[in-house]
């Protein structure tokens, strides 16, 4: 079973994030960007294939900064190659637009399973799986929480929905799945292992023309209204402790 | 005249409340409403839905249960039938599987986690949660195009009741030939902890940083009478039980005290407790969007205040 995983690095959300002058995206010139969890999750359910069932991995990426470091990680992971998309696009500006070029990419290198993160923080215009499924003429299912082979040319996929309810499906490949959590957590990998991964080599593919645009387009990026918004208890932290406890005990909600 | 198509999703043999606020979302861009159920026997479920101009009805053995290739197929091929201007999906599983394929092969636009929506010269007009809610991106497309709903972003209350004749579609000849079989459905354990049904939690999120760190949470929570729940990362990380999951993904709950540590509040873990009683939110982002939420709230480290707290609140 040839398995492909897509990665993608995105902006990483526990930094501070500012609109660029166009007022239309975030400025991308200074935040940090690490690899989308979703996707993480994707890798590991890939390695958990190979190791299960003899799949062979290959990590696929739109090339771009830090790319290099990302595909080369993943090979540190257990990924048995590494593959980056030339675009010649200065911003990938949605998923639609990756699906088109990365869709090229993935019918020249053959693959049986696609696998990908369910969603990243930037999917305004729709996410990647399904995007890649339409495009590829293959079955999609998303919110996966986990995936097994049945035999060389089907998996079973554990599809999650809302209240703790999942299913299981059978799915016939060639299939794209969108990856919401891998069967195991995703492992650890150590810094020697890293190290010597950094000497892999990582292909490159010309990418598909990305096709006619939409015409959907962002307009404006701002901070989400404020409600009303949290009162806030401010001091150190044997204070706030004592105003949560005087909320708590006013509301009867301690004691019994 | 405007005309919207909304996708009705059931689970349990129930449509889901979301539908209906896609209804109210759809009426509330005037024109016509036109629901779609999908089913091998739509009859069940057609007398759930209300507020729809027309409900077009699919009978096929093949669209229960749910499976993505099957609704993707039935949904596309209602879209080529009826040419609506706007296509309405939840943003849900369901509708990860079915938006983005429709929008391709029907060539539309796709406009996702929309919270806000209007038309205005042959465009939608949207609002979007977009960097897991800290940011709301608007945007514009043109139409025709497909549209996925945050839910909770349109209340079921606003549905006002429309005529509803029935109309049936026959089913297009893909169907009989699907390369994803059901197997079997899960659901969770009766014997383990249902934290919907709990009056106080305590939710850990991705700030308290590593599973060990759980046990000072889990004694603040002993001390409260709270259970311990958890965000999705602390859940996919293997920290605490898939049962104590609350969020989009997980549980529902309504307790009278939720007690968020470390939890960032993105939209899909909003889904999944914003409307609990009292909303306490510990996070040292002061921008992080559970304060939009909370009723109080504190930026002071969690490792301090955790502690704190358990010693304000005594032997317990």
């Amino acid at each position: 079973m040839r398995v492909v995983v897509v990665l993608r690095l995105v902006p990483d959300l526990t930094e501070e994030l500012e609109i660029d002058e166009s007022g239309t995206d975030i400025d991308r010139e200074w935040i940090g960007i690490k690899l989308n969890e979703f996707d993480d999750h994707a890798l590991e359910e890939a390695v958990l294939l190979k190791e299960g069932s003899g799949a062979t991995v290959t990590a696929l990426a739109l090339d771009g900064e830090g790319v290099d470091r990302m595909l080369q990680s993943a090979i540190a992971r257990g990924a048995d190659a590494a593959v980056k998309v030339e675009h010649g696009m200065e911003h990938i500006p949605d998923q639609r637009t990756a699906a088109a070029i990365l869709a090229g990419a993935i019918k020249e290198l053959g693959a049986d399973l696609i696998l990908t993160g369910v969603q990243t923080p930037e999917d305004v215009f729709g996410q990647l799986a399904p995007f890649l499924a339409a495009h590829l003429d293959m079955p999609t299912v998303n919110a996966v929480g986990g995936v097994s082979a049945d035999g060389d040319n089907a998996v079973d996929v554990r599809q999650e929905y809302s209240g703790g309810m999942s299913a299981i499906l059978g799915v016939t490949l060639p299939a794209v799945l969108g990856i919401q959590t891998a069967s195991q957590p995703p492992r650890y990998v150590s810094g020697s292992k890293l190290r010597q991964a950094m000497s892999a080599e990582i292909a490159t593919l010309s990418g598909a023309d990305a096709g006619a645009a939409t015409g959907a387009e962002i307009t404006g990026l701002q901070e989400p209204e404020r409600g009303d918004g949290a009162t806030m208890f401010d001091g150190d932290a044997e204070t706030v402790a004592g105003k949560i406890v005087d909320v708590l005990n006013e509301r009867g909600l301690l004691g019994g | 005249m405007t005309k919207v198509l909304v996708y009705i999703e059931a689970q349990g043999g129930q449509v889901t409340g979301t539908s209906l606020e896609l209804i109210a979302a759809a009426q509330s861009l005037g024109g016509t409403v036109e629901a779609l159920v999908l089913d091998a026997d739509p009859a069940g479920l057609t007398g759930q839905v209300k507020g729809a101009d027309t409900i077009l009805t699919m009978a096929d053995a093949a669209l229960s249960p749910y499976l993505p290739e099957a609704h993707a197929k039935a949904l596309a091929h209602v879209v080529a039938e009826r040419s609506p201007d706007v296509v309405l999906v939840a943003y849900s599983s369901t509708g990860l599987d079915l938006g983005p394929v429709v929008a391709v092969k029907a060539n539309r636009p796709l406009v996702s986690y929309c919270t806000k929506l209007a038309i205005e010269d042959g465009a939608v007009v949207a609002q979007s949660q977009a960097y897991g809610g800290k940011l709301t991106a608007a945007s514009k497309a043109p139409l025709p195009a497909v549209v996925a709903i945050t839910p909770g972003s349109y209340r079921e209350e606003d549905v006002a009741d429309r005529a509803g004749a029935t109309e049936s579609i026959a089913a297009p000849a893909g169907l009989g030939d699907l390369r994803t079989r059901f197997k079997s459905a899960q659901t969770p354990d009766p014997d383990a902890i249902d934290i919907t049904q709990c009056d106080k939690l305590l939710c850990v999120g991705r700030g308290i940083g590593d599973a060990d760190s759980i046990d000072i949470a889990r004694e603040v929570a002993a001390k409260i009478g709270a259970e311990i729940a958890g965000s999705r990362p602390v859940i996919d990380a293997g920290w605490l039980p898939k049962e104590r999951q609350v969020g989009k993904s997980g549980n529902k709950v309504k307790p009278r005290l939720y007690l968020a540590v470390g939890v960032s509040g993105a939209p899909e873990h909003l889904e999944g407790m914003g409307s609990a009683e009292l909303i306490i939110a510990v996070n040292s982002d002061a921008k992080a969007p559970i304060f939009d939420h909370a009723h109080f709230g504190t930026t002071v480290d969690l490792f301090d205040l955790l502690p704190a707290l358990s010693e304000r609140l005594g032997g317990g």
